[in-house]
């Protein structure tokens, strides 16, 4: 199974991309191509093999809830695109 | 609320979000602080910068286990977060770390009741609570037109416990009451503070409603409401709705499964006092869950679970259970003073204890304590008088020794001087009058005034009041309930 087109266009939208019908072209194949790489996997037979929800086998991993300090707040504003010194700016929010 | 029983059910669903009382973050040490000016509170890892790797607080999981014991939940011995993707500028990484197919816990429930007796206790099911991060702010100057957003980042990645439950509540009074207990429980176990104007509590209300027609039980389409900012909004936006849903099916018939029929998303206008659509459309809620690679799962024993749950210790339900039962209090007083929170219940059973009856105790703490407290903004941990003080004070009160109106201005005393409520007598000049002095003044009223004796044997029930008066003026600390029975009983001696 490769990616259908509208499928792309689908993922594009809900990642808030917009892609020119060329672009859209070359995902797909793109995309596509790493899909059906991974689709691989699925010849695997995995009868009786317990999911794992993890790569690594660890769990708990905790740290303990003290303050360390936050960071610099015009150096932190200062890797958006927009910002006033005190709030990052984006285009207008409106409605829900 | 119309006279008639409305034709239709109300089915009522709530899914509330609690701030954790936690100090940092759920996955960095920024802190948690309310109010500090914008984006002071944020480092790489809570702004989503490439690179960074989130690490869970075990307290906010802590929190999160005491709640679900306390909800009566089952603790999942294996659990995981996963990302939950959507587009927002308040999500600074595109995601939020929150818990899809194998939350903590999941099937518990709260009881609820009613100290009104509006409706019969019941259980309300919770489907599961689980953890997760909150997003940031996102604040948009309307009267700017067209400017832009502004986003602050302190709130991103709290820890937040999100508590669903079934559509098991039936009114407006069900869902206020669930609400309340629940504030009280998660305050009671020091999770979280509930505060709903700093935004630790927040409520969304899943509402429609069943009907009975002719052609069969039918339900209207469920409506979510937001935007409700206090209980008493909650118990308003939900009546209004269910109203609104009534005049639509009426008009338009539309029922929950028509094709074309979602659910639907409105806010609550508390200022017109009605909902308004928020989102009308089906929105293809694609969120692409899948397990956070960043975060490794957490595991919980059989043995920490029953930890947990024997470190609950007394539940509110159970306290409100014990008032009654040992001190005597009826539901409506045991509910007055568990809402009050675990210190006010401490200085109640103390003072209660002291003073020897649980009703006497309740009586003045709600008479005389609230009423201060409220009056002067105190909380019972600054109120100056000691439980054991007031206690004190309800013994000489019982025993006659002072009378409650007199004994209200020693309690005065005390709360200004700090003095015991012995000391705050003598300094009123309070004394209990002597049996035999008393009788002896009695006699000489009840000689003294012919015209008041006459009254009193033709039924006038006032004039015994005149006697209490004119005993105060002769001796203040005359107890005025004794002084009106010894009168009543030399005049019913007289020929
Ligand atoms: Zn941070």
């Amino acid at each position: 199974m490769s990616l259908s087109r509208a499928e792309v266009e689908k993922v594009s939208l809900l990642g808030r991309l917009q892609l020119s019908p060329a672009e859209l072209d070359l995902m797909t194949t793109q995309l596509g191509a790493i899909v059906g790489y991974v689709e691989q996997l699925n010849e695997l037979n995995t009868d009786g093999i317990e999911p794992m929800a993890h790569a690594v086998p660890t769990s708990n991993v905790f740290r303990d809830d003290v303050v360390r300090p936050s960071a610099d707040r015009a150096e932190i504003l200062s890797n958006a695109p927009h910002a006033d010194g005190e709030f990052y700016l984006v285009p207008a929010v409106l409605g829900e | 609320m119309t006279e008639s029983t409305p034709p239709y059910t109300i089915v009522i669903g709530l899914e509330t979000h609690v701030q954790l009382q936690t100090e940092t973050k759920l996955f960095c040490g920024c802190s948690t602080k309310f109010g500090a000016p914008p984006n002071t509170q944020t480092c790489p890892v809570c702004t989503g910068h490439p690179g960074t790797l989130p690490v869970m607080n075990r307290r906010a999981f802590e929190l999160s286990l005491r709640t679900a014991t306390a909800l009566n939940c089952n603790i999942a011995t294996f659990t995981k977060w996963d990302r939950k993707q959507y587009y927002y500028p308040d999500l600074p990484k595109g995601y939020q770390i929150s818990q899809y197919d194998l939350p903590f816990s999941y099937e518990g429930w709260l009881e609820i009741s009613d100290p009104k007796d509006r409706f019969p206790p019941k259980k309300v099911r919770i489907i599961r609570a689980h953890l997760e991060e909150d997003a940031g702010k996102s604040m948009h100057d309307e009267h700017a037109g067209k400017a832009d957003s502004k986003i602050d980042l302190n709130r991103t990645g709290t820890p937040l416990l999100e508590i669903v439950t079934h559509p098991d509540m039936r009114s407006p009074a069900e869902a206020k009451a669930y609400l309340t207990e629940l504030k009280l429980l998660l305050t009671h176990l020091g999770v979280s503070d509930c505060n709903m104007q700093e935004g630790s509590l927040r409520v969304d209300a899943n509402v429609n409603l069943h009907l009975d027609t002719p052609a069969g039980k039918v339900a209207t389409p469920i409506v979510e409401i937001k935007n409700m900012n206090s209980f008493r909004a909650v118990e308003k936006a939900v009546a209004y709705e269910a109203e609104r849903q009534y005049a639509e099916w009426q008009e338009t018939g539309r029922k929950l499964g028509d094709p074309g029929v979602f659910k639907r998303t409105f806010g609550w206008d508390d200022v017109k006092n009605r909902t308004h659509v928020q989102r009308e459309k089906e929105e293809s809620a694609d969120y692409r869950y899948f397990p956070d690679p960043d975060l490794v799962p957490v595991t919980v024993t059989e043995e920490r679970i029953a930890a947990v749950r024997a470190g609950l210790g007394e539940l509110p339900a159970q306290v409100r259970t014990r008032l009654e039962g040992s001190y005597g209090l009826t539901a409506y007083d045991s509910d007055v003073i568990v809402n009050q929170g675990r210190a006010f219940i401490e200085y109640f059973t103390t003072a209660a204890d002291t003073g020897g009856d649980g009703k006497t105790a309740s009586n003045w703490l709600q008479q005389d304590v609230l009423r201060v407290m409220g009056e002067q903004n105190l909380t019972i941990e600054n109120y100056p008088v000691p439980a054991a003080a007031l206690g004190d004070l309800l013994k000489l009160v019982r025993g006659g020794e002072v009378d409650t109106s007199r004994g209200r201005q020693v309690l005065q005393r005390m709360f200004d001087t700090g003095e015991s409520a012995e000391a705050a007598m003598r300094s009123l000049g309070i004394e209990k009058v002597d049996e035999s002095a008393l009788v002896a003044l009695c006699e000489e009223l009840v000689a003294a005034n012919p015209k008041l004796v006459a009254d009193v044997k033709a039924g006038k029930m006032q004039a015994a009041g005149s006697f209490v008066g004119q005993a105060k003026k002769k001796n203040p600390n005359a107890n005025p309930g004794r002084v009106k029975d010894l009168c009543l009983e030399i005049i019913a001696r007289l020929p």
